[in-house]
């Protein structure tokens, strides 16, 4: 940490502060010093990299936010990962926990459908909820067909939230089905944190620099 | 350690060779880890004792080789032996693997240092640890003590285990009995004659078996004595009821434990096979006796006991796991310690009948009609049934994701239709919905009480719920800081608790603490952030579920111990209606307490009650005026009204007469209000008292009942009377005189004596024959009907023409006064005095009638009463009976005059001033005038001489003056001689 350039971490503050909402200066601070922190951990096993990458952020997902789920995390470190290079700048980090610890109710709707999104075409199609769905039942080993259950359970929800009936969810369905029922926000898995993990996550990092 | 060991430790039942060997259980492990610790340390801290030599040696089959035994050791060809010997030459320690024996407790130690699995030894020994007994006197002595001392050890330890288990059972078992009490007795209703404990004494744990007994899983000994059979002694245990050879003392005999005949379910069926007498008539009782004779089937001891425990720790190992490992993990199946319904609650099926047997009898016949209504409504929807039970399905076996899913899913069904709830019950979903309460997914908790919150509108699922301990898990989650779960769980409660066990289990869990803390919410202004709201909604909530509880009076009492009363007082100045009508009603079903009363007064809450008599929402006016109505008992709160002008805003109400609720509470605030004389002048500038004679005819009994009332109060001013009996409210009056409702005949005839002290009044009255009617009310059953209508009476008789001529009309009427003297109700027998003395005042030939129906006798009878009121009543009685000069002899041989001297000794002066008259007419004769004065009464009297009532003063110096007269007379006539 000792070694980060101050003015830089001034600077990149001060940029960030004016694109996100939820967080103060303080905290987009203590949280870029996060980053680093990761980072830094990252780069024992190698050479410099651009950014977080799959395999650390998803240990930080799994252990700092309990999403456990494979696809979820995927998911999740898609939608964070705005350009797509396969790394979380400092940029995309803030931006991407900004929505996903403080959020409001349409920013998480957004974040939640993307993550959902597995193919990024802007729909949930009944294949991507048949995949998200799939481990979600036990199946009685006596029946027929083990998928049957998550089938119906797909039709039974399309049903209830494809409100244009065309077979798959656009954003438009799902903001309409999730402001309609709060419950359906985070429908096919857990893909935000519960605020258990917000509050330990938010009191170890933004607590950590008030002792420095 | 015997008793211990053959007691407490669970025995693997024979294995296939034919011995019995300890289960591996908890309880065992503990046994086993408490007798290794004596076994090691009997020889250094009783080496004694430790040396005495077993009558006959250990011996079991060991793990132990020759080799392992060295020093001290004499090895032979057999194995190897110690070189210690007992009085026959046999070494006290003999190896030769796998079998050892051993004959003294310090080598046993040493044997047990030097194996490796010291308890799988130690297990093996104990199989066969009978034969442990020692032979030196001296020392055989202590070792027994040592022993029993480990003894009770161990059985203490045990103990703690099983109490857990047994509570359980235990709270079933009383249930049962309890019940079943109910049915003994002499009537021909009766099933048994009689049912006792054997012993009163109940342990902490519930149990009333001694504690060794507790081991053996039983909690009870009742003696039983039937119609039909010899008296039966019953062991009630945690495996069933079954008959013992006679249990007949606390500690009884061993052998009288011992089990007889076969072990039955319960009680009842016990009870069933073994007297005809109780199975036959148990059948044939009526239904809400049928309610209380299968309490609960006690195959759920059995569950709940022993299956808890396992239940608990795996419980506690998942979560704990939980929290490190991985959420997605969670799946309803997967843990099946936790969902499958069977071991936490009964299969839906059999709780169905449950539910029937536990509730109220009209409900219970309702019930039963809808559930034979139920299938025919399924019939009509096969596809929907077909849907909830998929949706039921993926409830159970999904992980929280699905189960979200599916929950959202089930609230699109319509869940108020019936048919729906309980369909979702009888599916098992109930089960799953209560099962996820008690996990720790926020949404999932959401999702279920969302449901949750719809269906428990259902009288049946209300009882489901509290029969499978829903409420159980719905209290825990008021301590959950996130206000939106808060609100659904205090809604859910508030359904819930509508039934009296339902709002005891809230109290017994906590709840009314926990409610009355979500009712601590600052914000009272009416622009709130979001999260205000929700705090705000979950205040709303909890002042509901407080509202269905508080109408237990435990409740009452718990609320106000738990501090809500001020915060209600708080909530009470909200500005949103919705939150003012549960506290309302909260406060209103409480004021029946006068704690309440007073603290509403004290905390302010008048303002805002009468304030909220002006409110738009027409049930908020009411629940304010039925909160007025209870809390204008008392004077200073009558003011209070009248400071904030609650007369202005009660008269308005009485604008809405088609609201007939509203109706009756707002006449029922204008009664306690108009106590007030303030209050009545206030109505009075809005005429009230006019259109309350208007609202007399064709109104619901309980609007009628305030609206009488609170003429009555009016009448006490003499020009209302007038307006009573010009604006025709006489004639309404004396057409209620025939009703039947007991409430509204107390308050008729009370205010109609009133009116009648105005003779316009009276000549109406007169008119209508009210005097044989308000009469006719004394063969009323109700004691306040009775006395109610005989103080009535008083002024009709006084004021009346041609009253005494009516009277004598009146056939049996007279009879009716003597047969009410014999009441036991002191109002009754005042005001029947009351009435004797009005129609005896100047009227001898009444007189003479009451005389020969031995109204003398009855009157001296009554004279023993420390009641002020009817004292008074019956010494004016007494005064106007004696006009009879024959009645002055007869009250003194009936020995009615030392108790009425005491009368002006008392310090009621109204009691003073009939007492004297009476005496007076006592003293006239010469046999009373001694016994005047040897019980003291001339000392009374000369201070009553100088009382400011000249009349009083006059009677007691006549008194006096008869007295001193037979004096002198007695002393001439001795002079004479």
């Amino acid at each position: 940490m000792s070694t980060m350039n101050r003015k830089l971490l001034e600077s990149i503050t001060d940029k960030m502060s004016r694109y996100v909402e939820h967080f103060d200066k303080n905290e987009i601070e203590c949280l870029i010093r996060e980053f680093y922190v990761l980072l830094g951990e990252q780069n024992a096993h190698g050479k410099a990299v651009p950014g977080l990458d799959r395999g650390k952020f998803r240990s930080v997902l799994h252990h700092a936010f309990n999403i456990t789920d494979d696809m979820i995390m995927d998911g999740v470190f898609r939608t964070f990962d705005k350009d797509n290079d396969g790394f979380l700048s400092v940029k995309e980090w803030i931006a991407g926990l900004c929505v996903f610890l403080r959020g409001r109710l349409d920013e998480k709707i957004k974040y939640c459908f993307t993550v959902y999104d597995l193919n990024n075409d802007g729909y949930i199609s009944r294949d991507e909820m048949f995949h998200l769905l799939k481990n979600s039942l036990t199946s009685q080993p006596n029946e027929e067909d083990p998928d049957e259950g998550i089938k119906d359970l797909v039709e039974i929800t399309l049903k209830k939230m494809d409100h244009d009936h065309d077979g798959k969810l656009s954003l438009i369905d799902f903001v309409t089905a999730v402001k309609e029922e709060n419950l359906l926000l985070e429908a096919f898995g857990p893909c935000l944190p519960d605020l258990t993990a917000i509050y330990t996550f938010e009191e170890r990092v933004f607590k950590e620099e008030e002792e420095q | 350690m015997g008793s211990a060991l053959t007691r407490a430790a669970q025995w693997t039942s024979s294995s296939a060779s034919g011995s019995r060997t300890l289960a591996l259980t908890l309880l065992n492990q503990t046994l086993l880890s408490e007798i290794l610790q004596f076994v090691e340390d009997v020889k250094s801290l009783h080496p004694q004792s430790a040396e005495v030599v077993f009558e006959e040696p250990l011996q079991w089959r060991t793990a132990l080789q020759t080799s392992d035994l060295q020093a001290g050791y004499k090895i032979s060809d057999s194995g190897v032996q110690s070189e210690q010997q007992d009085s026959s030459g046999r070494p006290l320690l003999l190896l030769s693997p796998p079998h050892v024996s051993v004959s003294c407790f310090s080598l046993l130690s040493e044997l047990l240092y030097l194996c490796e699995d010291k308890e799988a030894e130690l297990r093996a020994c104990l199989e066969e640890i009978d034969k442990l007994r020692g032979k030196d006197r001296n020392a055989k002595v202590q070792l027994l003590q040592l022993l029993q001392r480990l003894n009770k050890q161990i059985l203490d330890k045990v103990l703690q285990q099983i109490s857990e288990q047994v509570h359980l059972h235990t709270s079933l078992m009383k249930n049962e009995l309890d019940s079943l009490m109910l049915f003994c007795g002499d009537d021909d209703r009766s099933l048994l004659k009689s049912l006792r404990y054997i012993s009163d004494f109940e342990f902490a744990n519930g149990c009333r078996a001694p504690p060794h007994r507790q081991l053996l899983g039983e909690m009870a000994y009742v003696a039983v004595e039937t119609y039909d059979t010899e008296p039966l002694y019953v062991s009630c245990s945690s495996r069933g009821a079954f008959l013992n050879k006679g249990v007949k003392v606390y500690e009884a005999d061993d052998n009288d434990y011992e089990q007889t005949g076969e072990t039955f379910e319960d009680l009842t069926s016990l009870l069933k096979k073994k007297s005809c007498y109780f199975s036959q008539n148990i059948h044939k009782e009526d239904p809400n006796r049928q309610q209380l004779r299968n309490p609960e089937p006690l195959t759920k001891w059995r569950e709940n006991g022993l299956l808890s425990d396992t239940r608990k720790s795996e419980e506690q190992k998942s979560s704990s796991a939980e929290k490190g490992k991985s959420k997605a993990e969670f799946s309803l199946s997967s843990s099946p310690g936790r969902y499958s319904p069977q071991k936490s609650r009964t299969p839906a099926r059999s709780r169905l009948k449950e539910a029937l047997s536990e509730s109220s009898p009209e409900s219970e016949e309702e019930e039963a009609e809808q559930l034979e209504r139920h299938p025919e409504t399924n019939a009509d929807l096969p596809s929907e049934q077909l849907r909830l039970q998929k949706l039921i399905k993926y409830l159970r076996e999904g992980d929280q994701t699905v189960t979200v899913l599916t929950m959202c899913s089930l609230m699109e069904l319509d869940l108020k239709q019936e048919t729906y709830q309980l369909a979702i019950r009888d599916l098992g979903g109930l089960d799953v919905l209560l099962n996820i309460l008690d996990t720790k997914e926020m949404r999932c908790i959401i999702g279920s009480l969302k449901i949750l919150r719809v269906i428990s509108h259902s009288a049946q699922i209300q009882r489901s719920m509290v029969k499978m301990k829903g409420v159980q898990s719905l209290v825990p989650l008021l301590d959950i800081s996130l206000p939106e779960l808060q609100a659904l769980a205090a809604e859910t409660l508030a359904n819930v608790a509508k039934f009296r066990k339902a709002r005891r289990t809230v109290r017994h869990c906590g709840g009314i603490d926990k409610l009355v803390r979500l009712l601590d919410c600052a914000p009272t202004s009416s622009s709130l952030s979001p999260r205000e709201e929700l705090d705000v909604e979950a205040a709303r909530c909890g002042a509901l579920a407080l509202w269905s509880c508080s109408r237990s009076s435990r409740n009452k009492e718990a609320i106000r111990r738990a501090g809500g009363i001020p915060l209600l007082g708080r909530l009470l100045r909200s500005p949103h209606v919705n939150m003012l009508i549960p506290v309302t009603g909260t406060l209103q079903e409480c004021a029946s307490e006068e704690s309440y009363r007073n603290a509403v007064r004290s905390e302010g809450m008048i303002k805002d009650l009468v304030r909220n008599l002006s409110s738009e929402n027409q049930e908020l006016q009411m629940h304010s005026a039925s909160a007025i109505f209870k809390c204008a008992e008392d004077e200073k709160t009558r003011d209070l009204i009248n400071q904030y002008r609650g007369p202005q805003r009660l008269a308005l109400l009485l604008s809405k007469p088609e609201n007939k609720q509203l109706l009756a509470a707002a006449t029922g605030a204008i009664w306690k209000c108009s106590i007030s004389p303030k209050n009545v002048t206030k109505f009075q500038e809005y005429r009230v008292l006019e259109k309350l004679v208007s609202l007399m005819s064709e109104q619901p009994e309980e609007v009628l009942v305030n609206v009488v009332a609170a003429l009555g109060e009016f009448a006490k001013i003499q020009e209302n009377r007038a307006v009573i009996g010009q604006s025709g409210g006489i004639e309404k009056l004396v057409r209620l005189l025939t009703g039947r409702n007991q409430a509204l005949l107390v308050n008729v005839t009370r205010t109609l004596g009133i009116c009648a002290t105005d003779m316009k009044n009276m000549a109406i009255i007169d008119q209508l024959d009210g005097l044989r009617l308000v009469w006719s009310l004394l063969k009323n059953p109700s004691p306040e009907v009775q006395s109610s209508a005989a103080w009535a009476l008083c002024p009709i008789i006084q004021n009346g023409k041609d009253v005494g001529e009516s009277m004598r009309r009146l056939i049996g009427g007279f009879q009716l006064l003597i047969k009410l003297l014999k009441s036991t109700n002191n109002e009754v027998l005042a005001s029947v005095c009351a009435v004797i003395a009005k129609i005896t005042e100047d009227k001898e030939e009444n007189v003479a009638l009451l005389t020969d129906y031995g109204v003398v006798p009855l009157l001296a009878n009554l004279t023993s009463t420390t009641d002020e009121c009817l004292r008074r009543h019956l010494a004016e009685a007494i005064a106007y009976c004696c006009m009879w000069s024959q009645n002055r002899t007869a009250f003194g041989k009936a020995g009615a005059v030392a108790p009425l001297v005491r009368y002006v000794k008392s310090d009621n002066s109204q009691v003073h001033e009939t007492t004297v008259v009476a005496l007076y007419q006592l003293s006239k004769d010469v046999d009373n005038c001694i016994s005047l004065h040897s019980n003291g009464v001339i000392q009374p009297l000369l201070e009553l001489m100088g009382h400011d009532n000249e009349d009083v003063a006059f009677m007691a110096a006549g008194c006096v003056r008869n007295i001193r007269m037979l004096a002198n007379a007695n002393k001439f006539s001795k002079w004479i001689d």
